[in-house]
């Protein structure tokens, strides 16, 4: 007696977001099945991996990082090494500097930044804002105005800033809008909800539903993403069928697993290793439990996770 | 096939005695059926009453131990594919590969390495647990059993990678009372290393080229009374590796298919030989997906960190709230005039900081306030931590017993610095770094 194969089929799919222009766009979503279980049904869109880039440049990266960027000097300098990266398939550009808090670089000087790279590249691009929900509603909005015709994709959206960032993106120049929550499929959905009901189109909507490092508090993360995809495929919840966006790299190079310097800690060994490990094994994670694009930042790690998404789709 | 509560009621005495604890037959039977109590609870069952009720009542997957004393491992026995259901059950738990085929000098110096990787993370100790001898034909029968001697030796519950019965035999017969697994059966050999592993009393690993193959190989073994396995789930490919660890454990727990119901067994050594980098995402890959076994060829610190952190949070017990007590917790000693440093109760904050406050030597105060067991922003953004709950909890549990009066508040929450000192007359409130791996420099610069 043969084992008797029970595939899940589902007649709900994810949204198919498509970012960048000509040859080198790429699609996030369109499965009906769960992540990787193309035993179930067919993958068309293997999931996709980003390489961050920052309008700070490098600050105190690791050796390999450094040396990988070698004497590029400007955003738009890296972001063209970004591009040629092994396994890259769009970049991620962070305006970090505009943090009030921070650099508070102006809203004229990022957007330049942002134009700049847009224009040395041909592969899709991320741009996401530096977190400061006032700074990015306007930030984000000049940014979608500026690199029209692009196609790019805009970090974040955010419930406190969801209207500016959702209307200028999503609705005045024809970008794509990331929904940003923390964790919790609830807050997720609302924010699609509400997005969609300024007139955004649901297919312009890619999530970013929160992440943590490996070790640190990921059992939320794991489980915010089973059930959004489950809701999306079996119970055919439209608010929740929005591709899955994880930026990795931002939470696990800050971590004291990849911070700890080898004189703190000898017996750990190589910090780039211990990098690069929480790096991979965290983006591996996320993938597994839903994430359909990952962002990461050093070349070993995106080579490798996407030779592993190549080994599975 | 799980059955209801009439089924059940249906064989029962129906004397309503009470000996089991609930007033009626029916009530029991009821309790039963939803897996609240088991059915050995009443003592008037009759016997074939129980053996057609075990079988039909049995978990859908068999819970399976190796090893032995410290190193006993529970494997299996899960009943949920996603924690958010259910709490897992049975770690995944992590092998380093040998083989007889390497030479002596990347033996030794491999075996050397298993001990560095020992500490502890939030209670839980983390070293590697167990060791994969895989047998290497061309180097003969003599130089397996002595590299599994030396493995056994090295006091980790171990698994034999070894197919021929005969060569299987002469290595169980150095190591079997450490309650190895005897990975090796497959359609061609299954009776010979079936007779095997009964013999020794140890859990046999069997493998197929397909699904199919798998499961008549595991019904054959069944047939011949051994129940006591685990499915290997091949090294074809990395897609054929993760199908068939996702549809064994999807047969078992969603479709009741028993003939699938044991752990799993994951070589990512051999998938993916080599290449360590990629054996670290694919041993996360199979963290996540239903591995109970994972091989790998090296489990250093590098891997061990994020790895061991990324179980201990996929197998919590999403009802349990990991929290410690508020309080005053006094670190390297330190007394009524030393520098007070607050965060919240929830159990991986405080013991990250205080791992770190330890390490920096300076003695301090940590003070948890009450933040409902949650991380610093996560409080702070539920409004759990603010000014209000620091200023009280300082207030009524810590201006009697400490006389210092700088405080240091973590820095993810420096907002909260102006509106603790209005509240707080006479306190010096510090915002602190980001990070707590960064508390050790920052305190010793304040000190000095
Ligand atoms: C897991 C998680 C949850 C879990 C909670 C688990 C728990 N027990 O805390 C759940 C899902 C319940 C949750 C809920 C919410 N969350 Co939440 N959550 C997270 C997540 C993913 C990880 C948090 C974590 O465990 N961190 C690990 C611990 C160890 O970090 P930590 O406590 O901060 O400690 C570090 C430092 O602060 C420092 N430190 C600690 N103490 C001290 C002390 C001193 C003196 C110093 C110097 C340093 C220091 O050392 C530690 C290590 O470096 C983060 C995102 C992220 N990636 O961080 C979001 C996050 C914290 N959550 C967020 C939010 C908004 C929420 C909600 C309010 C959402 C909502 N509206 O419902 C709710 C609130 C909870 C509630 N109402 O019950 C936001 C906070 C945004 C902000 N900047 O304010 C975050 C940042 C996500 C995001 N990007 O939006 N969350
Ligand atoms: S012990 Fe058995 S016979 Fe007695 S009430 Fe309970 S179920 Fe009925």
């Amino acid at each position: 007696m043969p084992f008797n194969q029970k595939p899940q089929k589902f007649n709900a799919t994810i949204n198919t977001v498509e970012i960048g222009c000509g040859e080198k766009a790429i699609k996030l979503g369109g499965e009906s099945v769960f992540p990787f279980y193309t035993f179930d049904g067919p993958i068309d869109n293997a999931p996709k991996v980003g390489v961050e880039i920052s309008d700070l440049g490098l600050g105190d990266a690791v050796p390999g990082l450094k040396e990988f960027y070698g004497d590029a000097a400007t955003p738009a300098e890296m972001a063209k090494k970004a591009e040629a990266m092994e396994g890259a398939d769009f970049i991620c550009l962070r305006l970090e500097g505009g943090d009030p808090n921070g650099e508070n670089k102006s809203v004229e000087e990022l957007v330049a930044v942002a134009k700049e790279v847009a224009d040395a590249v041909t592969c899709p691009l991320v741009v996401e804002g530096c977190k400061n929900v006032e700074k990015d509603a306007d930030l984000l909005a000049k940014v979608a105005d500026a690199l029209q015709g692009k196609n790019v994709l805009l970090l974040s959206a955010r419930e406190e800033n969801y209207k500016a960032v959702g209307a200028a993106a999503g609705l005045a120049y024809n970008q794509k809008v990331g929904a940003e929550s923390a964790v919790d499929i609830n807050l997720a959905k609302q924010l699609n909800v509400v997005t969609t009901q300024l007139g955004v189109k649901a297919e312009s909507i890619v999530m970013n539903v929160g992440t943590a490092a490996a070790g640190y508090g990921y059992e939320y993360v794991v489980s915010t993403m089973d059930r959004i995809k489950a809701a999306a495929l079996s119970q055919d919840d439209a608010m929740l069928q929005m591709p899955i966006i994880t930026p990795v790299a931002d939470e696990t190079w800050n971590v004291k697993e990849s911070m700890a310097s080898e004189d703190d800690m000898p017996e750990w060994g190589s910090k780039e290793e211990r990098g690069i490990a929480m790096e991979i094994m965290t983006a591996s994670a996320d993938l597994a439990a839903g994430s359909n694009a990952v962002i990461l930042k050093h070349p070993q790690s995106v080579a490798t996770i996407s030779k592993m998404i190549k080994e599975l789709v | 096939m799980a059955l209801s509560g009439i089924q059940i009621f249906k064989m029962t005495p129906k004397t309503n005695c009470k000996d089991c604890g609930s007033p009626t037959c029916m009530a029991f039977s009821m309790k039963v059926a939803q897996g609240a109590v088991d059915i050995s609870a009443c003592p008037h069952m009759s016997e074939e009453a129980l053996a057609s009720l075990s079988e039909a009542t049995a978990p859908p997957m068999k819970t399976i131990k190796v090893g032995t004393g410290d190193g006993e491992y529970t494997l299996g026995g899960e009943t949920v594919l996603y924690r958010h259901e259910k709490t897992y059950v049975s770690k995944t738990r992590y092998a380093v590969s040998l083989c007889s085929g390497m030479d002596d000098a990347a033996i030794e110096a491999k075996l050397a390495e298993i001990p560095a990787v020992d500490y502890e993370r939030i209670g839980e100790r983390m070293y590697v647990e167990m060791l994969y001898v895989n047998y290497a034909e061309e180097a003969g029968q003599d130089k397996y059993v002595a590299l599994v001697e030396k493995a056994n030796a090295a006091g980790r519950t171990l698994v034999l990678g070894c197919k021929d019965p005969e060569v299987a035999k002469a290595a169980l017969a150095v190591c079997k009372d450490g309650k190895p697994v005897l990975n090796g059966a497959d359609a061609s050999n299954y009776e010979a290393m079936n007779a095997v592993a009964a013999e020794a009393g140890v859990v046999l690993g069997v493998t197929g080229a397909d699904l199919n193959e798998l499961y008549d190989t595991v019904a054959a073994l069944e047939k011949l009374g051994n129940k006591n396995l685990i499915l290997d789930v091949g090294c074809a490919s990395v897609k054929d590796a993760f199908a068939a660890a996702v549809q064994i454990r999807r047969a078992a727990v969603k479709d009741q298919d028993r003939t699938f119901g044991y752990p799993s067994l994951v070589n990512v050594a051999k998938l993916a030989q080599g290449d360590k980098y990629l054996q670290q995402a694919l041993v996360s890959l199979f963290t996540m997906k239903y591995g109970s076994i994972v091989v790998m060829e090296e489990l250093g610190y590098a891997e061990a960190l994020p790895l061991f952190g990324l179980r201990q949070n996929v197998f919590t017990d999403p009802q349990k709230p990991m929290k410690v007590e508020p309080g005053i917790y006094p670190i390297n000693g330190a007394d009524e005039n030393s520098v007070c440093l607050t965060t919240v109760d929830f159990a991986l904050t405080y013991f990250i900081v205080s791992g770190e406050l330890e390490r920096s030597g300076v003695p301090c105060n940590l003070l948890i306030s009450d933040a409902g067991g949650l991380s610093v922003l996560t409080a702070w953004a539920a409004g759990k931590l603010s000014s209000t709950s620091v200023a009280k909890f300082i207030t009524e549990q810590v201006e009697d017993k400490i006389k210092c009066r700088k405080l240091v508040i973590p820095g993810k929450v420096a907002v909260l610095k102006g509106d603790i000192e209005a509240k707080l007359p006479g306190w010096e409130v510090i915002v602190g770094p980001l990070e707590a791996v960064q508390l050790v420099k920052f305190l010793k610069d304040m000190q000095g």
